[in-house]
């Protein structure tokens, strides 16, 4: 409980009340943010750029579409193939979309509006990210299907290469953070200055600006968006590990993929773009508990936008030469990263 | 079951293990067994019903062999029941992307076995009519390879522009994907009024289209590196395994049947050239291919200027009767050298029709090309060596 107190102290609720506003935040408003992301992004941008028009019956605009998808994916049949491991089969897509909610967990949207406070948030945040990949490999190998199983094999290779600069990336912002605690780096960002211009604080994103271009290139590799979606791999594997997947099963999956990207971008805000804190507010006003919020949606969707921008743009590219970038490129110029970062910490 | 690989593939086979073996003992020690893949025939990159069995060793293809025949329509013994007016119907159903230009050699033949020759003013539009299935057939080609490298939007925009050429074809044929349009003798219609300017437009609109696949695919980092001395095929290769067509051009060999073998249309009217790329990798195969699409609309554009008046059909008798014979005609179709070896016996319909399809034998260098490569490759060089299933089993 580092800059304020959380939510109990605020409000002065007991113990269950306030759990319950955790759990309805983690159950309610995630997933209506990610479903946003997922209209906003996956069917109208994308259709956009594509010269489609994209969804439009649904709802105005076709802002229902993703439900009466999801009622879709609802009626159809859960399908287990003979050969599959059933009870890992079961549980794959629950691995995948549980190691996503973890992750909104820690993001913190406001001075008190956190769900979890913690101390080692950053250190918490990458570690439940991986889980997903446990989960890809689960489905993988459960589905007894060669296709699946070489998406399994990928998403596992694609961890080990991609993992580290993404740490390694991070580690820049924690070392002139001095914390991993995320609330703690949107601290240091707001009472930061620029050469002494102190009015909207330092963004990270002006002193790590590698360091977030190899966070974005990396996450771009965990989220399996193009151009690493290898294990997913539309053309050669036939969407690769979630192929033998069906109904709710399948959108668990896709959920868990949109889920992901946001909790991505709003990583990639609270790190690197100052996060929830507004220019010329105290860091503590409790005003910001609402506004917060908000200037967090702005700057995680445009992040994801980013992200979404150049999946819809780029190839894919080989595993291969994926390896050989993270190895040869990404790991490198992290490595400097962190070296620079370190002298200048300890020079100024 | 996959059926048993050939001779040479086998040799190559043990050959392959035999190196592997002696690089990394650990592998032999755990025993990695190889793992047939079957992409296909239900697979979204083969573009039908293709199927290729993969020996893989990890990612790695050991031998890949094409598996063809799902899709078989008997076209050929098919052709044997009809009348010559009525093959073209089956003929169009080939190379469904380009199919007007099916029906040319076929009517070629036939008018060659008659000794018949189509009016100037015909033979400008069947060529016009024929860039224009050209030009349509590989503006898709040049969208999809994106999709078969993972970039999904270039495809929506060949569908979008490729749109514009079928509205042309539809207002002179009447079809937008089948258009039955080319007769003994001539053609079925003139062009409608006004059409001459639109297709102007349209072509114009196509370099466009052209310019922005460059801008948006073919200058693009991941894709060079996705198929730059990705599925290399040398030009002797592709000679003996009788590639033809803009596969064969990729690999440097100078050889266009429109320059080299007219058999009487508009092409030698028309200042153009004949695009080739020494590297025989599919990024050159791309390259060619993106260049042809642009020198075709510059040919339509030159024909469409220059077309002579006069009447669209020869004196043909109402009831075609073909006087014994037998004739081979064949021209640069958009996949490459389509040719129909007819041979008739003075009824009214073809004793017998051979049909030489260019993707057929494009498709048989796919073992030589696919050995060592990656599972990801076989989807490059598929998407390059660009098939339609149709042209395979006709």
């Amino acid at each position: 409980m580092s800059a304020a107190a959380d939510l109990t102290g605020a409000l002065g609720l007991a113990y269950w009340a306030e759990t319950s506003i955790k759990l309805g935040v983690a159950l309610i408003v995630i997933p209506t943010a990610a479903l946003m992301l997922g209209y906003l992004f996956l069917l109208k941008m994308m259709a956009f750029m594509q010269s489609r028009l994209g969804p439009t019956d649904v709802g105005p605009y076709g802002t229902l579409q993703l439900i009466a998808d999801a009622v879709k994916f609802l009626q159809k049949e859960d399908i287990h193939p003979a050969a599959a491991d059933r009870r890992v089969f079961r549980a794959a897509p629950v691995v995948v979309l549980a190691s996503s909610f973890l992750l909104f967990v820690v993001l913190p949207t406001g001075p008190d509006a956190v769900v979890e406070n913690l101390d080692t948030g950053i250190f918490y945040a990458m570690a439940v990210s991986s889980l997903s990949v446990l989960g890809v490999l689960m489905a993988g190998w459960a589905s007894a299907n060669k296709y699946a199983l070489l998406g399994g094999l990928r998403a596992a290779g694609q961890l080990i290469a991609y993992e580290l600069p993404l740490i390694l990336a991070v580690m820049g912002v924690v070392i002139q953070a001095d914390s991993l605690n995320l609330q703690e780096i949107v601290r240091v960002q707001a009472e930061g200055e620029i050469f002494g211009f102190g009015l909207i604080g330092n963004p990270f994103i002006l002193t790590q600006f590698i360091g977030f271009l190899i966070f974005m290139i990396a996450a771009q590799a965990e989220l399996t968006q193009t151009p690493f979606d290898m294990p997913v791999a539309e053309t050669e594997l036939v969407g690769g590990f979630h192929v033998e997947y069906t109904g709710f099963r399948f959108l668990l999956f896709f959920m868990a993929e949109v889920a992901t990207a946001f909790a991505f971008s709003a990583l990639a805000t609270v790190m690197f773009l100052g996060g929830w804190w507004i220019p010329g507010f105290d860091f503590d006003a409790p005003i910001l508990n609402v506004l917060g919020p908000v200037v967090m949606l702005v700057k995680i969707l445009l992040v994801a936008f980013i992200i979404f921008w150049i999946r819809f743009t780029y190839p894919r590219l080989r595993e291969d030469q994926l390896q050989k970038f993270a190895w040869k490129v990404l790991i490198p110029l992290s490595l400097a990263n962190i070296v620079v970062t370190g002298i200048f910490k300890v020079v100024l | 079951m996959s059926p048993p690989p050939t001779a040479s593939t086998l040799r190559e086979q043990q050959a392959y293990v035999a190196a592997q073996a002696a690089d990394a003992r650990v592998n032999v020690e755990l025993d990695t067994g190889d793992m047939t893949l079957n992409i296909g025939p239900q697979h979204p990159a083969t573009h039908g019903t293709l199927r290729i069995a993969c020996q893989l060793d990890g990612e790695q293809v050991i031998s890949a062999e094409p598996l063809m025949g799902y899709m078989h329509r008997g076209y050929e013994k098919l052709c044997e029941v009809r009348t010559y007016p009525q093959c073209t119907t089956l003929i169009n159903r080939i190379d469904w992307l380009g199919s007007f230009a099916n029906e040319v050699p076929f009517i070629l033949a036939a008018e060659q076995l008659m000794g018949v020759e189509a009016p100037p003013r015909a033979q400008w539009i069947r060529t016009i009519l024929f860039e224009l299935s050209r030009i349509a057939n590989l503006s898709l080609f040049l969208g999809d390879m994106g999709v078969q490298v993972g970039a999904l939007t270039p495809v929506f925009f060949a569908f979008r522009d490729r749109e514009r050429v079928l509205n042309q074809i539809e207002e002179v044929t009447g079809g937008r994907f089948h258009p039955n349009f080319d007769r003994i003798g001539g053609l079925k219609d003139d062009i409608p009024r006004g059409w001459i300017a639109e297709t102007h437009a349209v072509m114009a609109k196509m370099r466009g289209f052209c310019d922005e696949m460059e801008d948006l695919l073919m200058g693009n980092e991941i894709f060079q590196t996705r198929c730059r001395s990705v599925g290399v095929i040398p030009g002797d290769v592709a000679l003996s395994y009788g590639l033809s067509g803009a596969n064969l051009r990729a690999s440097g060999v100078d050889w266009d049947l429109r320059r080299d073998a007219n058999p009487g249309l508009a092409w030698d009217q028309v200042d153009w050239r004949v695009w080739t790329h020494p590297d025989g990798d599919s990024f050159a195969r791309y390259w060619v291919r993106l260049q042809e699409t642009r020198e075709a609309t510059k040919i339509v554009d030159q024909l469409l200027d220059g077309i002579p008046s006069g009447p669209i059909m020869a004196k043909v008798p109402r009831i075609i009767k073909v006087p014994a014979g037998e004739a081979y005609v064949s021209t640069e179709n958009p996949l490459g050298e389509m040719g129909y070896y007819v041979v008739s016996k003075g009824g009214l319909g073809p004793f017998r029709v051979k049909i030489r399809t260019p993707s057929f034998s494009n498709i048989s260098v796919v073992p030589w090309v696919m050995r060592g490569t990656y599972v990801p490759d076989i989807i490059t060089i598929l998407g390059s060596l660009y098939f339609i299933l149709g042209d395979i089993d006709r």
